[in-house]
């Protein structure tokens, strides 16, 4: 049953990947459009679909979960293999051009948040 | 003691399992002795793991981090974009389909803003420092999204590789700064919500740093703002080097 999990995981991934890079292909860039989004949507969408249908294990459940708790040791190592000394030693350019920009965005923040309904 | 060596190298990833339990059993120590838990063990980790891989890179020349270390090589599994992607997806589990679907206007919004406000940002910057030809200036701008959409761009428009290696620089140095500083204007920027962190994700897109940033910040947070953040890269890489480059093209 846990392998089961940790397939339908492995399903969504490779097809939201297949999904992202196909976009990718029809729009002539060199780039995966969104495929770990896709990959989301559809493992969201399919465990809705099982759960209608009585056919969610709980142990499927837990295929799935232990993945999502190894996500921040995973991000942990990502961040260890950064190229950061790159990042510091790159020039004025290459830090105000990192640097700016997000606090340009951050302003924005407040603004784009009116758009959201308001709920609860 | 060679063999020793080897065992460790042919176990790569098994090491990279070990080392980053240890570094994050330090890091919760270290959040509960020096900060009384007030900065999370994970935000130390995260952090701890930029840090050394700045002090391997110095060390080994390398731009892997602490995989450049042989007997850590496992890091570039372990820590590179298939296990990422793959932990990523897996935090859709229970995430609420409602609040995707209400947040996505506001997301599609935010991705846009996000894309070309960063896209001037950086474009600014680079005719501030004195650079005069389109296809710099605008590789620099695509730079400033991520640092995927640098290299993509540059190679697009025809960018000389130093202005390419820039714009990879600029992108490093964002994820890298959103990666910190998430966790420390979380709460003035009213980041917690999954409304808010899918608007942030998309202002922000650089994927490996709102994910990281997210998790030091409220890890219920991270499959909602990577969901957004995973479509920023894909519109800087169509929009950068055909309307913006255009864009610039009329102006320089």
């Amino acid at each position: 049953m846990l392998i089961r999990g940790v397939a339908l995981l492995a399903a969504c991934y490779i097809t939201g990947q297949l999904i992202g890079e196909t976009l990718g292909r029809l729009l002539q860039i060199n780039a995966n459009v969104g495929g770990v989004g896709f990959a989301m949507l559809l493992l969201i969408l399919s465990q809705n679909w099982l759960e209608q249908h009585g056919r969610f294990h709980p142990e499927m459940e837990e295929g799935v979960l232990f993945w999502s708790k190894m996500y921040l040791p995973v991000i942990v190592a990502m961040s260890a293999t950064q190229n950061a000394k790159l990042a510091l030693s790159s020039g004025l350019v290459a830090l105000l051009a990192g640097i700016v920009p997000v606090v340009v965005c951050l302003a924005t923040m407040p603004l784009i948040s009116k758009l959201n309904p308001k709920s609860e | 003691m060679d063999y020793i060596t080897t065992v460790l190298v042919k176990n790569g990833l098994i090491v990279a399992f070990l080392v980053t339990g240890l570094l994050m059993i330090a890091a919760e120590y270290l959040s509960k002795i020096l900060t009384n838990k007030k900065i999370p063990g994970s935000a130390i980790a995260i952090f701890s793991g930029l840090v050394l891989a700045y002090f391997a890179g110095v060390a080994t020349g390398g731009s892997k981090g602490i995989a450049d270390i042989k007997v850590l090589s496992g890091f570039e599994v372990m820590g590179g974009a298939m296990f990422r992607d793959f932990a990523i997806v897996s935090t859709a589990m229970g995430v609420s389909f409602g609040i995707i679907k209400k947040t996505g206007l506001a997301g599609v919004v935010s991705l846009l803003v996000g894309v070309i406000l960063s896209f001037f940002a950086g474009a600014v910057i680079a005719i501030a420092m004195g650079y005069q030809d389109a296809a710099s200036i605008t590789t620099i701008g695509a730079g400033a999204c991520t640092f995927v959409v640098g290299p993509v761009t540059g190679t697009a428009v025809g960018a000389g590789s130093d202005v390419i290696a820039i714009s990879i620089a600029a992108g490093v140095v964002k994820s890298i700064l959103v990666t910190i500083g998430t966790p420390l204007i979380a709460r003035f920027i009213g980041l917690n919500t999954p409304q808010a962190a899918m608007i942030y994700g998309g202002l922000m897109g650089t994927t490996s740093g709102t994910a990281a940033g997210l998790a030091a910040t409220d890890p219920k947070l991270v499959p909602y703002g990577a969901m957004t953040a995973t479509f920023y890269t894909g519109l800087g890489c169509l929009l950068c080097p055909s309307a913006l480059f255009l864009l610039v093209r009329m102006f320089y």
